[in-house]
């Protein structure tokens, strides 16, 4: 969205297709940053009250096209917004803290995909076997929310315990991508990338083990981070693979995906995988002027990895890659190749230890102390049987199969074994490119845009292929981000940028420089090409396009309900 | 590397206390084949010398006074639970039930 002279006119943003969200004149506050809230918000122009009405709106009215939100909590938001609206009251008045002190999220709405607990609420992880699970306790990232006071609108769709990259194995239905309403918004964090990308929130909160917001960025033309291992706690999160897990922002901009990053960073006693590393208050203070903003790549070094322009790539995502790097070389970025000689080993090694991570993790899913259990044979072993074949979704018990094997007596060396060994050269071929003083690699996020649905959910192997470029980032830890660079046939290309560990701030920088050099770009002033579509009532949603699209297709197995 | 027959299917299901129906399983024979198919690069990689990696950031041994801190009320621990009886969640009967075993 650029630069537009924010400082002094607030409210002139863009505006939607066909008069926007609301049909609301000039101030149409959905489509505003959260750096633009927070000002509004310190001086008053602005309520945190309005700013709740305005997505909660867009949300309530577009939600049945998108499937975005699996949950819109209006009374709880609009209570979180009075109580924001209070602090900020209260910190204005003489005597006060002054606004300075309160968080840049105060007052601003966000969403939280559906494996977050917050207390009170559902975590239903996009399964079924945790319908109607009810979470006792708030997670840190909630917890650390509350405290900025920011206001949680809802939850958001989900791949099935975040395995998947379409949003097509949720239980509850796929989520549709607002750039074409046939397509998928990527996953698993789809409903926190569409939810951004159709302006129901500024930001998001998502999850990312092989690429899980940083694919559904690229694919909805929105900012993802997928933080250092370690940079955020994951304590109340649901867990899929606990050494590749990791939770991170989606948001408009780097700039917002930053003061989102800040809010929920930093060691956390309930998880002991939280580093004890200081969370840069820099984050806060991204440059608003471009020229600022974009001397920043003035001498950077920028390694551009072979393997990562090969076959299977859409010559548009590449094309658009390569021009964004260009573009950064012609703003003082020094470009040179290198090579990452073991990323073809990345998706087999990715799918041995994800998957015997998540077989173990999703043991404790057996209707003993919570979630769906099926307690009619009468014989424990049955029981247990019934209550995970029914409560959970065809790629979870792919993956649980997949890892129980990896695992199981006589071929743990074979595969868990032999993947570990081959995680330390993807993660030290990595470590090579650090040692040569570079600042960053620019990578493609996915090799394609966003794809039809259903056109990968019947071969898992290519579904999970979606994922090739951004899963060696998190077998070795480190941060990633994706940032629109563009677009392909009319939809969006991520560029992503990975950095050393616990270079976020370096990696939104050279985001926010990347965002200042292409401000001007024709694409940066394009919403979301059918939106619009998903304001009239009679747009189909998609799980009615999914079952029009399977009418008179053969059945795919008892266990693909969707 | 292997080749999953159906019943390597059938016990790994039974391992993994998932319940399949005979469509679940078919299905999967050919697409758990399909995926280890995509493991057997891995064997043109010489790993002997290679220490494996379980997490990549440098921290070991995490540890905190052992004191009592806040935690979950028994009420809120116990508010999900599929049976419970007073402050106990009811679990299945894992012992025969002549008191035996």
């Amino acid at each position: 969205m650029g630069e537009r002279d924010e400082e002094d006119r607030p409210f002139e943003t863009t505006q939607g297709r066909d008069g926007g969200a609301g049909g609301g004149a000039l101030t149409d506050l959905t489509r505003l940053h959260v750096h633009e809230m927070a000002r509004l918000l310190r001086t008053g122009e602005v309520s945190s009250r309005a700013l709740a009405e305005a997505h909660l709106a867009a949300a309530g009215r577009q939600n049945h096209a998108l499937n975005a939100w699996l949950v819109i909590d209006r009374k709880s938001a609009l209570a979180q917004a009075d109580a924001a609206d209070r602090r900020l009251a209260e910190s204005r008045r003489p005597g006060g803290s002054g606004v300075a002190a309160l968080h840049p999220l105060c007052g601003v709405p966000v969403g939280l995909k559906d494996l977050v607990s917050v207390k009170g609420g559902q975590a239903t992880a996009g399964s079924k076997i945790l319908k109607g699970y009810v979470a006792p306790f708030d997670s840190t990232v909630t917890a650390r929310l509350r405290q900025a006071g920011a206001v949680i609108l809802g939850k958001t769709n989900m791949d099935e315990f975040a395995m998947g990259s379409s949003t097509e194995h949720s239980a509850y239905g796929p989520t549709a991508n607002p750039w074409d309403l046939t397509r998928v918004p990527g996953g698993s964090s789809g409903g926190s990338a569409a939810a951004v990308a159709a302006f129901h929130v500024p930001v998001s909160i998502g999850t990312d083990t092989g690429g899980s917001i940083r694919q559904p960025a690229s694919l909805c033309g929105i900012v993802g981070l997928k933080p250092t291992y370690g940079r955020v706690s994951r304590y109340g999160i649901v867990a899929f693979a606990s050494s590749l897990d990791q939770i991170g922002p989606l948001a408009r901009d780097a700039r917002d995906a930053a003061i989102l990053l800040h809010a929920v960073s930093g060691r956390d006693d309930r998880d002991a995988t939280s580093a004890p590393v200081p969370v840069p208050d820099e984050l806060l203070d991204l440059p608003a002027s471009d020229d600022e903003a974009a001397s920043y790549l003035k001498g950077r070094r920028l390694a551009l990895p072979r393997e990562y322009f090969v076959d299977g790539m859409e010559p548009g995502v590449a094309a658009r890659v390569r021009e964004a790097v260009a573009a950064m070389e012609a703003a003082g970025a020094i470009i040179e190749e290198v090579s990452l000689p073991h990323t073809d080993y990345g998706l087999a090694t990715y799918y041995i230890i994800a998957p015997a991570e998540a077989s173990s993790n999703l043991a404790r899913y057996d209707g003993v102390v919570y979630g769906f259990a099926d307690r009619s044979s009468g014989d424990y072993i049955a029981d247990y049987l019934c209550t995970r074949g029914t409560g959970f979704g065809p790629e979870v018990k792919r993956r649980i199969m997949l890892g129980t094997y990896a695992l199981s007596a006589g071929y743990y060396d074979a595969y868990y074994l032999k993947a570990q060994k081959v995680r330390t050269l993807i993660k030290a071929d990595f470590d090579a490119v650090w040692a040569a003083g570079f600042d960053a690699i620019c990578a493609p996020t996915s090799p394609t845009v966003a794809f039809p649905m259903g056109a990968r959910v019947e071969d898992p192997v290519a579904m999970y292929l979606s994922d090739a470029c951004t899963l060696p980032v998190n077998m070795a830890g480190l941060p990633g981000i994706s940032i629109p660079a563009g677009l392909s046939d009319g939809l969006p290309v991520g560029l992503q940028l990975v950095g050393a560990p616990w270079r976020e701030l370096g990696m939104l920088r050279l985001a926010r420089a990347y965002e200042a050099i292409t401000a001007r770009a024709t694409w940066r002033d394009l919403e979301p090409a059918e939106l619009h579509l998903t304001d009239d009532p009679t747009t189909p949603s998609p799980l009615e396009r999914q079952a029009r699209r399977t009418q008179g297709a053969p059945a795919t197995g008892s266990g693909d309900q969707p | 590397m292997a080749n999953l027959s159906r019943a390597d299917v059938e016990h790994v299901a039974h391992l993994a206390r998932l319940g399949l129906g005979e469509a679940e399983l078919a299905r999967l024979e050919g697409q758990l084949n399909h995926i280890l198919d995509q493991y057997t690069i891995l064997t043109t990689l010489d790993t002997e010398h290679i220490p494996p990696t379980a997490q990549t950031i440098a921290l070991a041994n995490i540890l905190r006074d052992d004191v009592v801190q806040p935690s979950l009320a028994v009420d809120d621990a116990l508010a999900n639970a599929p049976e419970r009886s007073g402050d106990h969640f009811v679990v299945p009967a894992i012992l025969g039930g002549d008191g035996g075993a």
